[in-house]
């Protein structure tokens, strides 16, 4: 019972993480139609931001953390929307879900070239202390990062249910024409998106990265398991994210020790396709909107 | 007026060409990108150093070495493309590649081309494979394997062994050789546990390798997974001895995993803190020129060209079928070519046999605790 509890609260921890990912997806793929297949390298971003911050600027490592948020907010939301998603997402999904392989592409061996190949240790938000819960090894570090991770997706869907900003980007999430008849600043609603996905990506980064270590091909991974993630819950929901970045979390955990290690990665991938196969709007998408 | 302004840059084009020219060039087909970035990098940087100090000696024969670097991505395919191009050139000797998966995919190419390839694999098949043109620049885990599981028996004294490899042609090789070696000694594989390359989360493989209830846990990962396998199995207190052979006591984990580090233990076949004085100059050159210290891929990088410099110097000339024939059988000293660090006699097959060493990581630093002798005197 240990064992399973261990790996549930691993699994959650693990999951919260890919959550903070996967909403980023279902966030731009709501307000405009963006399929950013350079998500995971945007959650591998910011940590080197902060670490180069620390090398190269001699910042304290909170400072860190402020100039990654700072920079993945112009670089991963501005500059990526002005210059890669504006231009393309007038010639259809595919050329701009090509350039964002591209970017992928470029960001890991711009990371490489520029910093380091070799994996860089992280410096902990949270003390590495160990405690101990109904028998279970708990980390301090992973307990904050479960905790900020929830306070993050409490906060935003609050901040999009509650306030009069985050109506306006559902609305605009849900029909473009019509918020803008109805005097919603669509192009700005679009751009609060991309900042959002920034920030989010921004504290995936500094909270996956202590553990996971700092390097430049983690994104992939980790892009893979939050676009699963993403479909598994609902491309069109913030909630189905969050469900399904918890439920590839633990599934990939529990299938290593009940199924097999060999085939650990393989169980979220059958679950996919069967969420496919069965239920295309994902586990809590909604049918009448958008299916991916 | 213009035309004189142009005449030494003339002048000193046509001295250099010919110079150009006359340079092996060899071609080092390493994994510089993808997966296996960290140890191509390191390959990278032990080869260009050892052929600046050759080239500064004057060359091998009297002619300089260039290296040409190409990128395999850390893909098989890419590797075998990359050496079948490169064979079309003819070169004298192709280096690498590191990953074992990528030297299966294209050892056929160099044996047929008979054109000596001196890699970084380290998988127990590549040898077994009949290629005569084929070099190890470390033990192959035929050669490793047998020295860990004589300790795991003799020294921590395990009745049983939980194994965890990583799924590719590296680990897979590894796990197959020590269970072979561990069945033989009557020591029982309570488990063996594959994991990824890349994986993040081994909390999952900590609790089987817990639920194995096995007297030492033998590690077969890369330097990154073996670190965040540490770490993990610190937090989930698993209190087994935990026993490796060269990637678990690397630099880089003890850099990653920190205080998890502490207490492995195992067998190292390369490693900067041997207490061989050659070696340890080799180590502090590396870390000044590159500001890292060295792991066992940058001196694997840096006895290639010395390899091939002892081989040729054998041969007696620059002829790619004489450098292979050369290897066979050849022990290169450190009194004739200081650059190899350590004695190392290369068989028939290609398979490298030297002194290794028994290590410990202690208070965030590899100190080797015993060396053992080289398996035919």
């Amino acid at each position: 019972m240990a064992d399973f509890l261990q790996l549930l609260i691993a699994g959650i921890a693990t999951g919260a993480i890919y959550a903070l990912a996967a909403i980023g997806f279902t966030l731009l793929w709501q307000t405009s139609q963006t399929i950013n297949f350079a998500q995971g390298e945007f959650v591998m971003l910011p940590a080197f931001f902060a670490l180069a911050a620390m090398k190269w600027g001699g910042a304290p490592f909170w400072l860190a953390c402020l100039v990654a948020v700072a920079m993945s907010l112009l670089i991963l939301g501005v500059a990526f929307k002005g210059l890669i998603v504006d231009p393309l997402i007038k010639h259809g999904a595919m050329p701009l879900v090509i350039s964002t392989i591209g970017l992928s592409i470029f960001l890991k061996d711009g990371v490489k070239d520029a910093y380091s190949a070799e994996a860089q240790p992280f410096p902990a938000i949270f003390p590495d202390r160990l405690i101990e819960i109904l028998g279970v090894k708990v980390s301090l570090a992973q307990i904050g990062v479960l905790i900020i991770a929830f306070g993050v997706i409490f906060v935003l869907q609050w901040f999009l249910g509650g306030t009069r900003i985050g109506r306006q980007m559902q609305a605009t999430a849900q029909n473009p024409t019509v918020a803008r008849i109805l005097g919603v600043p669509v192009e700005r609603m679009i751009l609060y998106t991309f900042l959002i996905n920034a920030a989010l990506a921004a504290m995936a980064s500094l909270l996956i990265s202590p553990i996971y270590l700092a390097k430049f091909s983690s994104g992939e991974t980790l892009g893979m398991a939050a676009f699963v993630a993403a479909i598994v819950g609902g491309f069109n929901q913030v909630r189905g994210a969050i469900a399904g970045g918890i439920i590839v979390g633990v599934l990939d955990n529990m299938a290593a020790v009940y199924v097999s290690t060999a085939y650990r990665q393989a169980v979220p991938l059958v679950l996919l396709v069967l969420i496919i196969l069965f239920r295309p709007q994902g586990l809590l998408g909604r049918k009448e909107e958008r299916a991916v | 007026m213009k035309f004189k302004g142009l005449l030494p840059f003339a002048v000193a084009v046509s001295l250099a060409v010919p110079a150009l020219a006359q340079d092996i060039k060899i071609p080092n087909i390493i994994e510089l990108s993808g997966g296996g970035a960290t140890v191509g990098n390191n390959w990278k940087n032990g080869s260009s150093l050892a052929v600046e100090e050759i080239n500064a000696a004057g060359g091998i024969l009297g002619k300089k070495i260039a290296l040409e670097f190409v990128d395999t991505a850390s893909d098989p395919g890419k590797a075998r493309a990359a050496i079948q191009r490169a064979l079309d050139d003819k070169p004298m000797a192709i280096f690498g590649p590191i990953y074992s998966g990528s030297v299966n995919a294209t050892l056929k190419l160099t044996a047929e081309a008979e054109v000596p390839q001196i890699i970084g694999g380290e998988a127990a098949n590549i040898t077994a494979q009949g290629s005569k043109y084929i070099f190890r620049t470390s033990f192959g885990q035929n050669v490793s394997m047998p020295k860990i599981a004589n300790y795991i028996r003799d020294g921590v004294k395990a009745k049983s062994v939980a194994v965890v490899f990583v799924n590719n042609d590296f680990g897979k090789g590894g796990s197959t050789s020590i269970i072979k070696e561990l069945e033989a000694r009557g020591i029982k594989v309570a488990a063996n546990i594959s994991t990824e390359a890349g994986q993040a989360d081994f909390a999952a493989d900590v609790v089987k390798v817990k639920g194995a209830n096995a007297d030492a846990v033998f590690i077969y990962l890369n330097e990154e997974e073996s670190a965040r396998f540490l770490i993990e199995a610190r937090k989930q207190n698993l209190d087994k001895p935990m026993l490796g052979e060269t990637t678990l006591l690397g630099q880089k984990v003890i850099d990653l995993a920190k205080e998890a580090a502490n207490g492995a233990k195992g067998h190292v076949g390369l490693t900067v803190d041997a207490p061989i004085p050659a070696v340890q100059a080799f180590g502090k050159k590396f870390e000044e020129k590159y500001k890292y210290k060295s792991d066992h891929n940058g001196m694997k990088g840096y006895f290639a060209p010395y390899m091939l410099k002892a081989a040729v110097e054998k041969a007696g000339k620059w002829d790619a079928k004489a450098i292979a024939a050369a290897l066979h059988g050849l022990t290169i000293t450190t009194d004739k070519t200081p650059g190899i660090l350590i004695e190392g006699t290369w068989d028939d097959t290609g398979e490298i046999d030297r002194i290794s060493f028994l290590a410990e990581i202690k208070n965030g630093k590899q100190v080797i605790t015993e060396t053992l002798p080289k398996l035919k005197k």
